[in-house]
C-alpha cells in the first residue's frame, strides 16, 4: 500500500469536513513557534494564513470543494514572490522590498486550497549548500541542531523535517531542493525544466532554476507537483503541456523497471554510509522485481565544473539589477555609479560576490569561449550521455549528497569543498531532467541519507513510480513511528 | 533636394585649411555607416503588457516586467516580431531563426542592468536600401531589442558627472526597437540624410514606426571616417551619438569629417572613439575611446526561447506588404518615362497615386508632374484625380489662363469640386470658340481704320494694332478670352 502522507490526509479531512483548516493552520503556526530556534522561517504570515483558513472553512461549510490541497499549510522558500509580503532571498540587498505580485506557483497553491504560512530561510540568492550563506543566519538541521540542514532550500527542508508544515516549496538550481531534503530526511523533488513556471521565482541561474516540492512522502510530493506544474504563458520556457496526475504511477510498482546506478556519481568521493544506503536501496528495488544494473554517464564527472561556470555566469547578469536605484537597499554616495558600488558592496554576502565575479569573468571578452562556451558544450555532452543511458534504463539511481549533514563551519572556509556538496545533483539541472531525493535510512551516526531517482525529460511519472517503491521498501525496514510525525498527520 | 551633390556619387572634400601641414590639395572623401534605431508601432512593450506610448506622465506606462522586478520574466510581443519581419522583407533581408541575447552594462535607466537584444543571430540579415538617386546602400542587419528608460540629470550643468541628482522615467523602458545597421556605403552628409529619409519613408510605408526624430522614435548613430580619395582602406572611424534631427545629422557629419581631416592633415592619427554631438556648440566631443568601451558580456537570453518564425507566416507578411517608396518611384517613373529620381518629390509627398489616376483619366503626364511639383507642395487636399485630369484638359484647350488654372486648382484642393464648377463660380467661364470668332469679327467691323493699319502695317505697326484688337476683344469678353486664341483668329482674318 502506498504511503499517503500528511498533506493528502489533511486535504482529505478538510474537504470531508472532519477537520477545520483553521485548526490545521493553528497547529502549524504553533509548531513553527515552538521550533523558532531552528530559524527555518524568515517571515511567518500568521494572520493572512488564518484568514485564508477561515475562508476555506467557510467554503467547505457552503458545500464547495476548496481543492486538492484544501487547508494544507505551505512554506515558501523566500525567493518565491508573494504579493505584499517581504521576499528577501535571505539577502540584505532586498531589504524592505515587497513584491507587487504573486509568483505563478503561489496562485496555483491558492487555487488548490493550500495556505501559505510563511517564507523560509535559504542561502542568499540560493547560492550555497548549507544555508550558512543567509544574511539572517543559518537554519539548524532538526535531526541534529549542530549540523547544517543543507541548502540552499535549508529552511524549507527543516520546516518539513520539523513537522512545521507538511508542504514546502524550494528551488533547485544545482540540487538546492534535493540535497537539503536528503540531509533533513524528507522528500525533495526537482521537476523537468519548464514543468513548473519560474514566474515569480527570483532568478539565480535562469536556465537551471526549477521550483519543486519538499514533503514528507513521495505521494505528497506528487500531489503538490501536480498542483503547481503546467503551462504558464508568463514563462516563455514553460512547457506547453499539462503535467498530468501522478497518483496512478505511485502504486504501479517496479517489476520489470530498468534501474541504472550511475557509476560516475556513486563511487569516488561518496561516503561509506551513503554508498551503503544506495546499495541497500538498489537491492530493495531489485527484490521488488526491478532490473538493476550499473550505467556510465561519462560527462557527469564534468557536470560540477560546467555548472560552476554556467550558474555564476547567468547569476552575474540576473543579479545586476540590484543596483540601489529602484528597490531594496540603497547606500547613498556622491554619484550614481558610486551609489551602485556601495549598495552592492554592503548588500551582497561573500558567496554572492564570489559567484558574480566568477560569472562576470566567465562571460568576459576573450574568455567566453574558454569558459562559458566550453561549459555549454559540456552541457550538451551531459545530455547526450544521459540520452544513451536512458536507452538502456528507465530511471537512474545515485546518491543525493556525497555525505550526510555536516557541521556548521566545516566547509565555509573552503568554497570548493562546499561546491562538492552538489556533485551528485547538478547533472539533472544541466540536463533539465526531473529528479527526486527519497529518504533511504540513516548512516552510522543516525543522520539521514537520501537516494536520488532520476528520469528523462518529462519522465515524472516513472520517476514517482520508482521513488514510491523505494519509499515503501524503506518503510518496511523502518521500525514503526520513526517517520517524523507532522502537525495534523494521519497514519497511512 | 537642392543640396544633393550631383548624381549622389562620392563627394570630394578639399582639406581647405592652409597652413596645416598636409598638401592643401589633398582630396578627402567621407565614409559613413548609420545605425538607425526605430521604435516599433506596437500597442504594448516588447516583453510586457504596458502601453508603448510617448508623452505619458513619468513612470505611468510601467509594469513589473519592464521594471525588471525580481522574479519577472519576458514574454515576446508577436506584433513586434511581425513589424520587424515587415521591415526585413522591405529591405530584402533574409528573415532567419534568431536568438535573443543579454547585453550587460550598468545604467540607472536600464531596469535589469542588461538589455535584451540580438547579437550573433539577428532576425534580419543582409538587404539593401535604394536611394532616389538610384544608389544602393547595403544593410548589415536589422535586429530587435528593448529600449531603455530616460534619465534627466538635475542641477549642475545637466550632465551625469556634475548633476545634483537624477530623475529616471521608465515609460520608454522595454519599448520595442529595431536597430537597422547599414554598411559604410554612404559618402556625404547629404547622402546620409537621404538614406535616413528613404529608410523613414519605408518604415512609415510598412507601418513599422512613426519615424518621429523629434520624439526620439527614430534615432541615428553615425560611424564616420575619412580617407584620401582613391585610398582602398577605410580610415579610423568615430561613432557620433545624440543626433536628433536630419539637420543635426548633416551638421554633425560635416563637423566630424572636418575635424578628422584637420587632424590627419597635420599628421595626427584619428583615434577610434564614441563622440557626443552638441547641437548648441555645433561640435562633437569624446565620450569614450575604444579601450574604455564596455565589455557587454553578451550571452544567450535564457529566459526566452529561440525565435523561429513559421515560414508560412513570413510569406503571408510578404504578400501583405504595401508598395514601398522605391517601388512607387519606379512605377510612376515608368509610366511617364522619367528617371525615378525625377519623380521622388511626388512619391515622398505620397501624391503618386493621384498622379497615376490622373494620367489614367487621360491627363498629360508632364502636366500632371508639373502641377504636383509646383502647385501642390502643401498637399492635394480634396483634389480628385478626375478633377485634376479635367483641369489639365481645360488648360490644354485654352479654356483657362494659367493664372486662372492656379486659382481653380487651389479651390479644388479646398473643396474637391470639379474645375468647371469652380471656374463658373469664379466667373472664369471660357468663351466658346465660335462665340469668340463672332466677337472678333464684330470688333474688326467696328474698327475698319485700325484693321486696315494692321493688315497693311509693318511689323511694328502690326504688333501695335494686334494689341489694340486683343484689348478690345478682352474688354468685350470681360477677360474670358484666351489670348492665344484671339491672336490666332486675328492672324486668320488678316490672311497671314
Amino acid at each position: 500500500m502506498t504511503a499517503a502522507g500528511p498533506a493528502l490526509a489533511i486535504a482529505a479531512a478538510v474537504r470531508g469536513g472532519e477537520r477545520s483548516a483553521t485548526s490545521v493552520v493553528e497547529e502549524s503556526l504553533a509548531a513553527i513557534a515552538s521550533g523558532a530556534e531552528l530559524a527555518a522561517f524568515n517571515t511567518v504570515t500568521a494572520e493572512a494564513a488564518l484568514a485564508r483558513a477561515r475562508r476555506i472553512d467557510d467554503a467547505v461549510a457552503a458545500g464547495e470543494d476548496p481543492g486538492c490541497l484544501a487547508g494544507v499549510p505551505v512554506a515558501l522558500k523566500d525567493n518565491i514572490c508573494t504579493r505584499g509580503v517581504a521576499t528577501t532571498c535571505s539577502s540584505r540587498i532586498l531589504e524592505g522590498w515587497e513584491p507587487p505580485y504573486d509568483a505563478t506557483v503561489v496562485g496555483r497553491l491558492n487555487a488548490a486550497g493550500g495556505i501559505v504560512v510563511g517564507k523560509t530561510n535559504m542561502d542568499e540568492f540560493a547560492m550555497g549548500s548549507s544555508t550558512e550563506n543567509s544574511a539572517f543566519g543559518p537554519t539548524l538541521n532538526p535531526c541534529d541542531p549542530a549540523r547544517v540542514p543543507g541548502g540552499s532550500s535549508g529552511g524549507s527542508a527543516a520546516a518539513g523535517a520539523a513537522a512545521m508544515t507538511p508542504v514546502a516549496l524550494g528551488s533547485d538550481t544545482g540540487g538546492s531542493i534535493r540535497q537539503p531534503a536528503a540531509l533533513c530526511g524528507v522528500v525533495g523533488m526537482k521537476p523537468t525544466y519548464g514543468r513548473v513556471s519560474r514566474y515569480g521565482l527570483v532568478a539565480f541561474a535562469s536556465s537551471l532554476d526549477q521550483i519543486g516540492p519538499i514533503t514528507c512522502t513521495v505521494a505528497d510530493a506528487a500531489l503538490v507537483y501536480s498542483a503547481i506544474a503546467g503551462h504558464d504563458p508568463l514563462d516563455s520556457t514553460s512547457i506547453p503541456e499539462p503535467a498530468g496526475d501522478m497518483s496512478g504511477a505511485l502504486g504501479e510498482g517496479v517489476a520489470g523497471l530498468r534501474v541504472g546506478i550511475v557509476a560516475e556519481l556513486s563511487g569516488e568521493g561518496i561516503d561509506g554510509d551513503v554508498s551503503a544506503r544506495l546499495g541497500a536501496a538498489a537491492e530493495s528495488l531489485a527484490s521488488l522485481g526491478a532490473e538493476v544494473g550499473e550505467v556510465s554517464v561519462p560527462a557527469a564527472v564534468y557536470g560540477l565544473s560546467a555548472y560552476f561556470l554556467i550558474a555564476p555566469a547567468e547569476a552575474s547578469s540576473n543579479l545586476a539589477r540590484y543596483d540601489g536605484v529602484r528597490y531594496g537597499l540603497r547606500v547613498p554616495a556622491a554619484t550614481a555609479a558610486d551609489m551602485n558600488v556601495a549598495t552592492r558592496t554592503a548588500g551582497f554576502g561573500d558567496e554572492v560576490k564570489r559567484r558574480i565575479m566568477l560569472g562576470t569573468f566567465a562571460l568576459s571578452a576573450g574568455y567566453y569561449d574558454a569558459y562559458y562556451g566550453k561549459a555549454l558544450k559540456v552541457r550538451t555532452l551531459v545530455l547526450r550521455d544521459f540520452a544513451a543511458a536512458y536507452e538502456r534504463f528507465d530511471v537512474l539511481l545515485a546518491p543525493t549528497s556525497p555525505t550526510v549533514a555536516f557541521r556548521f563551519g566545516e566547509r565555509t572556509g573552503n568554497p570548493l569543498a562546499m561546491y562538492l556538496s552538489d556533485a551528485c545533483t547538478v547533472a539533472s539541472n544541466l540536463a533539465g531532467h526531473p529528479a527526486i531525493s527519497v529518504p533511504a535510512g540513516s548512516g552510522a551516526d543516525g543522520l539521514p541519507v537520501g537516494v536520488q531517482v532520476m528520469a528523462p525529460a518529462l519522465g515524472e511519472a516513472v520517476m514517482f513510480r520508482a521513488a514510491a517503491a523505494l519509499e515503501r521498501a524503506q518503510a518496511d525496514r523502518r521500525p514503526a513511528g520513526s517517520g517524523g510525525a507532522t502537525a495534523g498527520s494521519a497514519s497511512p | 533636394m537642392s543640396d544633393r551633390p550631383g548624381s549622389g556619387a562620392d563627394v570630394i572634400w578639399a582639406a581647405g585649411s592652409p597652413g596645416l601641414g598636409a598638401p592643401a590639395d589633398t582630396e578627402w572623401e567621407m565614409v559613413i555607416g548609420l545605425e538607425v534605431h526605430a521604435e516599433l508601432l506596437t500597442r504594448s512593450k516588447l516583453f510586457s503588457g504596458s502601453p508603448n506610448a510617448f508623452g505619458g506622465e513619468p513612470n505611468t506606462n510601467i509594469d513589473p516586467v519592464c521594471m525588471g522586478l525580481p522574479g519577472t520574466l519576458p514574454v515576446l510581443n508577436r506584433h513586434a516580431v511581425e513589424l520587424a519581419i515587415r521591415v526585413g522583407l522591405s529591405l530584402g533581408s533574409l528573415v532567419q531563426p534568431s536568438v535573443f541575447a543579454r547585453k550587460n552594462y550598468f545604467y540607472p535607466d536600464m531596469p535589469k542592468d542588461y538589455q535584451i537584444s540580438q547579437y550573433d543571430r539577428p532576425i534580419n540579415v543582409g538587404g539593401s536600401l535604394e536611394l532616389p538617386t538610384g544608389k544602393v546602400i547595403g544593410i548589415v542587419r536589422a535586429h530587435l531589442e528593448e529600449d531603455t528608460g530616460k534619465t534627466t540629470h538635475m542641477g549642475g550643468a545637466g550632465r551625469i558627472d556634475d548633476a545634483a541628482y537624477s530623475l529616471v522615467d521608465y515609460n520608454r523602458a522595454g519599448v520595442p526597437l529595431l536597430e537597422i545597421v547599414s554598411y559604410p556605403d554612404l559618402r556625404s552628409p547629404a547622402e546620409a540624410r537621404e538614406y535616413v529619409t528613404e529608410l523613414r519613408s519605408t518604415l512609415l510605408a510598412v507601418g513599422a514606426s512613426d519615424g518621429k526624430m523629434e520624439e526620439g522614435s527614430l534615432r541615428v548613430d553615425a560611424n564616420v571616417s575619412v580617407r584620401p580619395v582613391g585610398a582602398g582602406e577605410f580610415g579610423t572611424r568615430c561613432e557620433i551619438k545624440n543626433v536628433n534631427s536630419l539637420r543635426s545629422l548633416g551638421r554633425a557629419l560635416e563637423y566630424e569629417a572636418r575635424r578628422q581631416i584637420r587632424m590627419l592633415s597635420v599628421g595626427e592619427p584619428v583615434t577610434q572613439q564614441t563622440r557626443h554631438w552638441n547641437e548648441d556648440t555645433g561640435r562633437t566631443s569624446a565620450l569614450r575611446t575604444k579601450e574604455e568601451a564596455t565589455d557587454y558580456r553578451y550571452f544567450p537570453e535564457p529566459d526566452l526561447v529561440p525565435l523561429d518564425p513559421d515560414p508560412a507566416w513570413v510569406e503571408r507578411i510578404r504578400a501583405e506588404l504595401p508598395l514601398l517608396p522605391r517601388e512607387r518611384r519606379h512605377r510612376l517613373a515608368g509610366l511617364i518615362g522619367e528617371d525615378p529620381a525625377r519623380v521622388s518629390l511626388v512619391t515622398e509627398r505620397g501624391q503618386d497615386d493621384l498622379a497615376l489616376a490622373a494620367i489614367e483619366a487621360g491627363a498629360a503626364p508632364a502636366a500632371v508632374l508639373k502641377h504636383l511639383e509646383q502647385n501642390l507642395a502643401d498637399g492635394s487636399g480634396e483634389l480628385t484625380a478626375d478633377g485634376l485630369a479635367e483641369l489639365i484638359g481645360m488648360e490644354a484647350r485654352g479654356e483657362l489662363t494659367s493664372n486662372q488654372v492656379k486659382d481653380v486648382l487651389a479651390e479644388m484642393v479646398r473643396t474637391g469640386e470639379s474645375p468647371a464648377t469652380v471656374a463658373r463660380r469664379a466667373g472664369f467661364e471660357a468663351v466658346a470658340a465660335g462665340e469668340l470668332a463672332a466677337v472678333v469679327d464684330r470688333i474688326i467691323a467696328e474698327h475698319p481704320e485700325e484693321w486696315r493699319r494692321l493688315c497693311a502695317g509693318d511689323g511694328r505697326e502690326r504688333k501695335k494694332m494686334q494689341g489694340f484688337f486683343t484689348g478690345q476683344v478682352m474688354r468685350a469678353t470681360k477677360g474670358q478670352a484666351n489670348g492665344r486664341d484671339v491672336a490666332a483668329l486675328l492672324a486668320d482674318r488678316a490672311g497671314s
